[in-house]
């Protein structure tokens, strides 16, 4: 699927992607360049982070445009929870095994541990605060709590961005095929058979979601 | 019989007061709090398992971008708290051995031995990847059943003549000697690991050289707020935690573990706050796990189904600094009708980190041995498993020759078998087939002592006529904030909208940690009797306004309003009640605790669960198809999240008892399952549809509000009835978990 940009105005956007390829390209370089070289090429403003330069990155979080300067060794997720006070999404594992940090990257879920967010210039990303609609809950946000599909709440928003994905993608039309589908998101309290419920539910009352 | 099923949840059953903040991301858990000037740490830990640490090189990490401090022995700062002294030359009581960063001795791999704190997270990551430490090797022992001709009694029990975990022994050893049918069989339980969806997590912050702050995840803010204050000798009111929002924790929190201490030293060190939060790789090695443990069970009983004699011997193991004790063989004390019964308990000490309690700690673990040997046994006899059980059923406690406070167990039985359709099942192994696949089902009991600690409660009556109900009770996830609002609305006559729970930060009014069960027996108790108290006041206060209230009726509650009697069609508002009386706020605190009845009753939870498995018989693969599980646990309080909390120990027991193996690599003396790949726990496609049941009724001699705990026992005997149906469906007995196809082809 083509990233959908409409939502950045199209001269930042093109200042964005020039002063990305052009960083993108410069860093390519330094890994085989003199060590003083890569002293000397820094300039202040993109000092170092660590042993690498900064990166400008443009991306549009929740239907907000955000243009920041990062450490290209921020994954997504932690860009969230660390700078932009996204803590909806969870870190449970940040090797990809959990589920917990799902994420929408221009609709489709997405694991944001295994997602450096430099990767994501002019994407549209969409976490759990994203979700509802102002005040007004997600069908889905709903039914997790009509149904108790979850305890200690923490693999909640991943399960629940999954859960939205599942039905989105159609793959929700028996109980089997939901926990087949939802197998990558783990709950350690064992809120299963309950988030299976919710997500029929919502499917088959057929709600935009 | 009150049973109710929430299988279709139509009760008036409040669904959870934080619901909304958990599905759309807000609740702030540990690693989430925003504070200025926020520095992050990471842990470098030991690669080997035992000897001492001879030099740390950090010079490189010192001088990486963002580097604030690199701490280890070498230069961490005194822990005021800690009487100077060498490491332990002896094992200690848990919570009292290690130190971090203290000295260079390495107890396990995956110690701490130091910690990088820096700007950011990524400049912390690569820093602790540039510290380089070398060691001075000792041989490890880290293999369990290589060394268990080193396990005996705990030092802790040989110092303590009362101890439970004492050798225990009731009647005539020959009756089991002679009995006509006996079995005898090793159970073994590999460690595993509670691995709760968030990682253990602390902010710690100093607000002045005196007072400190931290939001740490775990189960106890009041227990982890007295350690910090010894730890760093302050009065208690210097020291606040908090822990408003936990992600799981199964026992992982109980204690205050090494990294606790580290971020809170670090912070101190660098004068900034510090934020920790561990990898999962070091769940592994920080916060404890379900000990290794094998259990040895002698069962004897008559042709006819009596049971002669119960021996029940168990060793787990424990670290080299610390003993951990857990009731691994106690329940087969109690749980049924044995003139000889025997127990022993055993330690073996081993170069890894101390274990802690798991939920269902000990009864989990001996329960699937014992629950296993009954079952083992009753197929000796030719006798239905289940009916084995009813002829052993223990009216009284055996134990201690006590009147049980209440037990509906039978009818828990009885429920149970006719929900599950226990009575059509065919007793001969084997024998059915279902799809290709072979069908078993089993069945296990369950119990768990009962847990009371004294606790308060205060609830403050708002000038509208909400409440605020506090104490400084922790919720890991059963729901303890909706359990008490339904406490306290009941109980107020005020719709649980207009109340509000506050629990998790330690300047709240005293209350026990969560575990044991012990939460709704103990604060729901402390929260029903501040409510009271509060109704009794509001009764005083709106009699003073109204001649009604003078005929001598007794005065009801119901709407948010008082009224005279029953019969009073004209009732005075809460709100309007304050008002009167020109109250801002009127407030209520008091304390609950046990008192005789616990010398007059044993007190238990009970329970039971029904299983069905699928087994490939190609493949060794088991699938559990359907699960019963039914409870007796006096009232139930809520039982939208009561029936969750059940589902939940379900799970945990499919776990237990199909994939939950933490393997050690013992050249190393380290874990190669350290991670969710390669630590398997349940995931959606492995938990079938589980029907929950409760007696509801309520244990009057208990508490005053009638209810026991459920956390534990919705665990604890599930791996028995797994193991117990794969054996029906296999006719292969699977005596060491975790059942895995290779056990079964």
């Amino acid at each position: 699927m083509e990233p959908d940009r409409d939502a950045i105005p199209p001269d930042a956007e093109n200042e964005d992607r020039r002063f990305f390829l052009k960083q993108s390209m410069f860093i390519a370089g330094l890994s085989m360049a003199p060590a003083d070289f890569l002293q000397a090429a820094l300039a202040p403003d993109d000092g170092p982070v660590g042993n690498a330069v900064k990166v400008k990155l443009s991306l549009t979080v929740n239907g907000k445009r955000k243009r920041i300067t990062i450490d290209p060794r921020m994954t997504l997720l932690d860009l969230l929870r660390e700078n932009l006070g996204l803590t909806g999404t969870k870190k449970g594992c940040d090797f990809g095994q959990c589920g917990a940090c799902t994420v929408h990257v221009d609709g489709r879920r997405t694991l944001s541990c295994l997602t450096f967010a430099v990767m994501q210039h002019g994407a549209k990303i969409t976490t759990i605060e994203g979700l509802s609609d102002g005040e007004k809950l997600h069908p889905l946000q709903e039914a997790f709590i009509k149904h108790d599909g979850f305890q200690c709440g923490y693999c909640t928003p991943g399960q629940i961005m999954s859960g939205v994905a599942c039905i989105r993608e159609g793959c929700a039309g028996s109980a089997g095929e939901v926990r087949e589908y939802m197998s990558g998101n783990l709950c350690r309290c064992g809120a299963y058979p309950n988030i299976v419920d919710a997500i029929l539910e919502v499917k088959k009352e057929g709600l935009k979601v | 019989m009150n049973r109710k099923s929430l299988d279709n949840p139509s009760d008036n059953s409040l669904s959870r007061v934080d619901g909304a903040v958990k599905v759309t991301g807000t609740a702030t858990y540990s690693a989430e709090y925003v504070v200025p000037e926020l520095a992050h740490a990471v842990l470098v830990t030991s690669t080997i398992a035992k000897g001492s640490i001879t030099a740390i090189e950090s010079q490189e990490a010192e001088a990486a971008p963002g580097v604030l401090a690199v701490i280890s022995h070498l230069n961490a700062i005194e822990v005021p708290g800690w009487p100077a002294r060498k490491q332990p030359a002896e094992r200690a009581p848990v919570g009292t051995a290690f130190r971090v960063f203290y000295d260079p001795l390495i107890y396990f791999d995956g110690q701490p031995v130091a910690m990088v704190v820096a700007g950011t997270r990524e400049q912390a990551v690569h820093a602790a990847s540039l510290v380089r430490v070398t060691y001075r090797k000792e041989i490890h022992q880290t293999h369990f059943e290589k060394n268990t001709s080193k396990a005996g009694i705990p030092l802790n029990v040989q110092r303590a003549k009362n101890s439970p975990f004492q050798d225990y022994a009731r009647g005539d050893a020959a009756a089991l000697t002679n009995a006509e049918v006996r079995i005898e069989a090793e159970y073994t339980i590999p460690t595993q690991h509670h691995q709760p969806l968030e990682p253990h997590a602390i902010i710690a912050v100093w607000e002045a050289d005196d007072k400190l702050t931290v939001y740490d995840k775990n189960q106890g803010v009041k227990s982890a707020q007295g350690q910090l204050a010894q730890a760093f000798k302050l009065p208690r009111e210097k020291v606040q935690v908090v822990a408003t929002y936990i992600g799981g924790a199964f026992g992982s929190g109980i204690r205050v573990w090494p990294h606790t201490m580290a971020a809170v030293m670090a912070a101190k060190q660098v004068k900034r706050p510090v934020k920790l939060v561990l990898g999962r790789e070091q769940m592994f090695t920080s916060v404890g796990y379900r000990p290794y443990t094998v259990q040895k069970l002698t069962l004897g009983a008559s042709k006819t189904g009596q049971l002669a004699g119960i021996m029940h011997e168990g060793t787990g193991q424990t670290s080299a600094y610390e003993e951990h004790l857990e009731r691994t063989v106690l329940a087969s004390r109690a749980l049924y009708a044995s003139a000889y019964a025997a127990t022993r308990y055993r330690l073996l000490p081993l170069d890894v980190n101390t274990p802690t309690w798991m939920r269902g700690p000990g009864d989990a673990t001996g329960m699937f041995a014992l629950e296993s040997a009954m079952d083992e046994l009753a197929f000796a006899l030719k006798m239905d498993p289940l009916e084995f059980r009813l002829k052993n059923y223990a009216e009284s406690d055996p134990e201690r020759n006590l009147p049980w406070s209440a037990k509906s167990l039978r009818e828990c039985y009885e429920l149970g078998a006719e929900k599950f359709g226990w009575k059509n099942r065919m007793q001969e192994p084997r024998s059915v087939k279902r799809g290709g696949m072979l069908l078993g089902s089993g069945m296990a009991s369950s119990l768990y002592g009962f847990h009371r600690h004294p606790s308060k409660a205060r609830a403050l009556m708002q000038a509208d006529g909400s409440v605020i109900v506090q104490s400084a009770t922790m919720d890991i996830g059963p729901g303890t904030g909706t359990a008490m609002t339904r406490i306290a609305a009941k109980v107020l006559g005020v719709n649980a909208k207009k109340i509000r729970f506050e629990l998790g930060h330690s300047a709240l009014p005293d209350a026990p940690g969560q575990n044991g069960s012990s939460t709704i027996p103990s604060v729901g108790s402390a929260v029903h009797v501040v409510c009271e108290a509060l109704k009794s006041k509001l009764v005083t206060l709106a009699g003073e306004m109204s001649e009604r209230f003078r005929s001598g009726g007794q005065p009801v509650v119901r709407n948010g309003q008082v009224f005279s009697s029953g019969e009073d069609k004209e009732g005075i508002n809460y709100s309007d009640i304050l008002k009167y009386h020109q109250l801002k706020e009127l407030e209520v605190t008091e304390e609950s605790k046990s008192g005789a009845e616990r010398d007059q009753y044993s007190m238990y939870s009970f329970g039971c669960h029904f299983v069905e498995v699928e087994v490939d018989p190609l493949t060794g693969e088991v699938r559990v198809t359907r699960v019963v599980t039914c409870a007796d646990v006096g009232t139930i309080i809520n039982y939208k999240t009561a029936r969750s909390q059940s589902i939940g120990g379900v799970v945990g027991g499919i776990g237990m008892a199909l994939m939950e193996h933490s393997a050690m690599d013992h050249r190393f003396g380290r874990y190669v399952t350290n991670d969710f790949a390669s630590y398997h726990i349940p995931v959606h496609a492995d938990v079938p549809p589980i029907e929950v049941y409760y007696i509801d009724k309520p244990d009057v001699h208990v508490n005053p509000i009638g209810s026991k705990g459920l956390g534990e026992i919705a665990i604890v005997g599930v791996a028995g009835a797994i193991a117990n149906a794969v054996f029906h469906a296999t006719g292969k007995r699977v005596r060491e978990l975790p059942i895995t196809p290779d056990k079964l082809i």
